[in-house]
């Protein structure tokens, strides 16, 4: 008897989905997505309620937002800790050193086709092992996290600014060759912009890799604060609420730095066929 | 894209052609470890020789930074031999074993490899049925990938354990949430590759659902179902590991790094990262030979 009311709400939004996406425009698309993401909030809230779910297995999505509400400070600090200053600090100076890297490799072939392999091979490793070690030599602090995310987003942003840098055509090059152009003018004006679409494919992957590593990285030590700190401590006194209130910040972190960087992609590459916009 | 900078670089015989500098590259890669290991482990060395007052010659420094018990950072050889004990010098069945503590995390990870990938298949064929079912869960498959959903791996467990359920289910639970996007998005990709072309000849022979989706769509979608289960499988092995973080895990891969590091015993941290490295390109590499093996069989090899 108890399913009845939720069986409802679902039976409900899915007639009322299958009949908008007939429809097939901007705002029904919208709709229809927005409609399924609240279903789902609203039949996890109903589930918690009718069936008493504990908070300790799986608070309510008021109870999250209460907790999030009520833990704004708490928050904000692990915010600045785990996001701005771990994994943006080493997303930043890995990227930088990924791109400088795939720029002095450039010249040299045989260095590419040695690097290249390891580099794909690095990639599918799981690098995040590697942050006991790292917390060992950097200490607790925040450069601990950095350093572990420098190294986790290094080399997808390698492969793909290398694969970038090598996409112009040849009767470019030759172009730049027949103005003369020096190996500076032509990667200037030429080979970079040509890498650009490659290089953020590459940033974009390595947003998501750089907030895990932060987090990841604070399990294996990190001062009293930082998300990772906070999530296994808040996990182990049972305070589910604030576990998930964290996942949300996560998320929103998440998707705003993704967001940014696709932005940002918007602007430098508005001339690549898959940013224009499509006519009709 | 990786496949065709390979391609792109390799020429007639790729192999051949780039074992010179792959050799080369690692070559240079385990003498900087060497040089590193006798830098960051050298200022242990003088304090514990200006503790004992002697001096040290430099070849006497060399060669005691490179055998410290529980060095800064092991040399290659130290690794090599901690990595060697364990998978060779313990029995199998003992608790020292890398092959145990391997064989945990793998079976937790094909587990929930097996899982997510046959819900992101399950699902991705729904999408591409259902019209109000892609524009509904498409977006939030698509926004999920953003977020890091490997942080919450620990909390899982907990919650999986205060209801009692423990051992390799909650790992893999992990591990087939990680895997279960990867295939979903590429699957969903892959069963959209055949053009109007074909599926327009699929209605001329009026084809059924079922005959277009086995004979058409299914096979179109190989190469990209492939390409994500590489993905995926690397994603569950790493879902694992973090997995067997939380206090209270004994046996696996994340465990034997976990134990490592709160105890400094950086060899064991190094022999298990090895360990969980090698595991990662063999299940990869072997994926890489059932596509192959596919795809050469179904007439779409390159």
């Amino acid at each position: 008897m108890s399913a009845l009311p939720i069986l409802a709400v679902w039976l409900g939004a899915l007639g009322l989905n299958t009949w908008l996406s007939r429809f097939d425009t901007r705002a029904t698309r919208l709709a229809v997505a927005l409609i399924f993401g609240a279903t789902i909030l609203i039949l996890w809230e109903m589930a918690v309620r009718i069936y008493a779910i504990p908070p300790v297995i799986l608070p309510a999505p008021s109870q999250i937002g209460a907790s999030f509400a009520r833990n704004t400070a708490i928050l904000w600090t692990d915010f600045v800790q785990t996001i701005l200053k771990g994994a943006l600090t080493g997303w930043l100076i890995g990227a930088a050193a990924a791109i400088a890297t795939a720029i002095a490799i450039d010249r040299s072939p045989f260095l590419q086709r040695g690097l290249l392999p390891i580099g794909n091979f690095v990639a599918a490793l799981p690098i995040v092992g590697i942050a006991p070690i790292l917390v060992m030599w950097f200490g607790f602090d925040w450069q601990s996290k950095a350093a572990v995310v420098v190294v986790m987003v290094f080399f997808p942003i390698l492969v793909n600014m290398v694969a970038g840098l090598a996409a112009t055509e040849p009767m470019q090059r030759d172009l730049m060759a027949t103005w003369a152009a020096p190996y500076g003018a032509s990667l200037w004006k030429l080979r970079l912009p040509a890498a650009m679409p490659f290089l953020f494919n590459g940033l974009k992957i390595t947003t998501t890799l750089a907030l895990i590593g932060a987090i990841v990285a604070e399990f294996f030590g990190s001062p009293t604060r930082g998300m990772g700190f906070r999530i296994s401590t808040a996990v182990g006194r049972l305070d589910l609420p604030l576990v998930w209130a964290e996942i949300l910040v996560a998320a929103i972190a998440g998707s705003l730095f993704y967001g940014i960087v696709a932005l940002a992609e918007k602007k430098v590459t508005f001339w690549h066929p898959s940013q224009r916009r499509q006519r009709g | 894209m990786t496949e065709a900078v390979a391609r792109g670089h390799g020429g007639a015989n790729p192999g051949l052609r780039s074992a010179l500098p792959i050799l080369t590259v690692l070559l240079a890669i385990v003498a900087i470890w060497y040089l590193a290991a006798v830098w960051m482990n050298a200022p242990w060395v003088r304090d514990q020789a200006a503790r004992a007052d002697t001096v040290l010659t430099s070849g006497e420094l060399i060669r005691q930074t490179l055998t410290l018990e529980r060095p800064v950072l092991p040399a290659p050889h130290q690794v090599a031999a901690g990595l060697w004990e364990g998978v060779a010098g313990q029995k199998i069945t003992s608790k020292r074993s890398l092959v145990w503590h391997g064989w945990v995390t793998l079976s937790a990870t094909l587990a929930g490899f097996a899982i997510g990938t046959a819900a992101g298949i399950g699902l991705a064929v729904g999408i591409v049925h259902n019209r109000a079912m892609d524009q509904s869960v498409m977006p939030w498959a698509v926004a999920s990938q953003t977020v890091p959903i490997l942080a919450i791996a620990p909390m899982v467990i907990v919650v999986f354990a205060s209801m009692g359920i423990t051992g390799l289910l909650p790992k893999a639970i992990i591990a087939a949430w990680l895997s279960f996007f990867p295939v979903l998005v590429g699957m969903v990709k892959g069963l959209r590759t055949p053009d109007a072309m074909q599926l327009d000849l699929m209605h001329s022979w009026n084809a059924s659902r079922a005959r277009q989706f086995w004979n058409l769509r299914l096979p179109s979608s190989l190469p990209y179902l492939f390409a994500s289960l590489k993905v995926a499988i690397a994603a569950a092995l790493v879902g694992t590991i973090v997995g067997e973080l939380p206090a209270g895990a004994t046996a696996g891969l994340g465990a034997r790094l976990l134990s490592g590091s709160y105890y400094g015993q950086t060899v064991q941290i190094w022999s298990a990262l090895f360990a969980a490295a090698i595991l990662a390109a063999a299940l990869v590499m072997l994926i890489g030979a059932v596509e192959r093996l596919t795809l050469r069989r179904m007439g779409m090899a390159r």
